[in-house]
């Protein structure tokens, strides 16, 4: 099930991903990273401070967004380098459907060593919520 | 008021140790909607390669974020962490987590500076076993939006 680095090419599309968040997501993840911000929870709050609504974590969209190349290769300890700018947050409203992020992803370089940089985008309501987001990843041959 | 620039380059103390569970693995796996049997099942992490199951890549939040509270609630740099989001994050593995581990965590202030009247503050964690073998480095901008000077936001 694994990719291999021989069947990959510059310019393959990964197999795209969606991933549903609702308000009950974002308290489950909440619980399990520690990071209890209540702009994550509490729509009073978020108003507040000047958000449209309630958002992701930022990190929980970062996640979803990984599992696009852990699912790829089979093994997510594979992924050797994984970051990402954070330029807009996925807004969840308390609707009973919440918010989609809509994963894809691209193969930027073969590198020498191995390894493969993916450029990976992720949108949420038509709108890009990452940016510069890129992963290596070590392939067997 | 900009953030002290003499902060780039201070390191803080390693954190206590944390000692990685398989069930915390499992609930965060889960968290994320990842279904990956590498995480939860102690056979198919091995058939892969490894000692027991691996944590996700975005796992070591947990250790990093917990280690910078020392540099965000830091008097003296007085950051208003009611301002702060996440600019961006990146992760290097040096190998995966992995249930059992026991890893302390060194945070560095690698930047400040002031831009468009945000503040900006990237640390770097890094997370070793109590050992002392790398395993990963976590590096997060945090901005403070409006705090370094007058700006509605």
């Amino acid at each position: 099930m694994s990719v291999r680095m021989s069947e990959v090419a510059v310019g393959d599309l990964l197999p795209e991903l969606s991933v549903p968040l609702t308000r009950a997501d974002l308290v489950r993840y909440a619980g399990a990273s520690g990071d209890f911000n209540p702009i994550h929870w509490n729509e009073r709050f978020a108003t507040e401070v000047g958000l449209p609504d309630v958002i992701a974590h930022g990190m929980l969209t970062m996640a979803v967004a990984g599992r696009l190349i852990s699912r790829w290769t089979g093994d997510p300890g594979a992924i050797l380098h994984y970051g990402v700018r954070f330029t807009r947050p996925v807004v969840v409203p308390d609707d009973g459907t919440g918010a989609l992020v809509e994963v894809t992803g691209k193969i930027a370089t073969k590198n020498d060593d191995g390894t493969v940089k993916v450029n990976i985008t992720a949108r949420s309501a038509d709108q890009g919520v990452l940016g510069g987001a890129t992963a290596i990843v070590r392939l067997p041959e | 008021m900009p953030l002290d620039q003499s902060f780039i380059g201070r390191e803080y103390p390693p954190t206590e140790p944390y000692e990685v569970g398989r069930e915390k693995i499992r609930e965060f796996a889960t968290a994320i909607k990842d279904d990956s049997p590498l995480y939860r099942d102690t056979d198919a992490a091995k058939a892969a390669g490894y000692p027991d199951v691996i944590a996700p890549p975005t796992f070591a939040v947990i250790l990093s974020m917990a280690a910078h509270d020392v540099i965000v609630e830091d008097p003296q740099l007085g950051l208003d962490y009611g301002r702060v989001v996440h600019g961006q994050q990146e992760f290097t593995h040096h190998r995966p987590i992995r249930a059992g581990d026991r890893l302390v965590t060194v945070v560095h202030v690698d930047d400040v500076k002031a831009r468009a009247g945000n503040d900006f503050l990237t640390v770097r964690a890094e997370i070793v076993t109590v050992a002392g073998e790398p395993v990963c480095t976590a590096k997060s901008m945090l901005v403070a939006r409006g705090t370094a000077d007058e700006e509605a936001s």
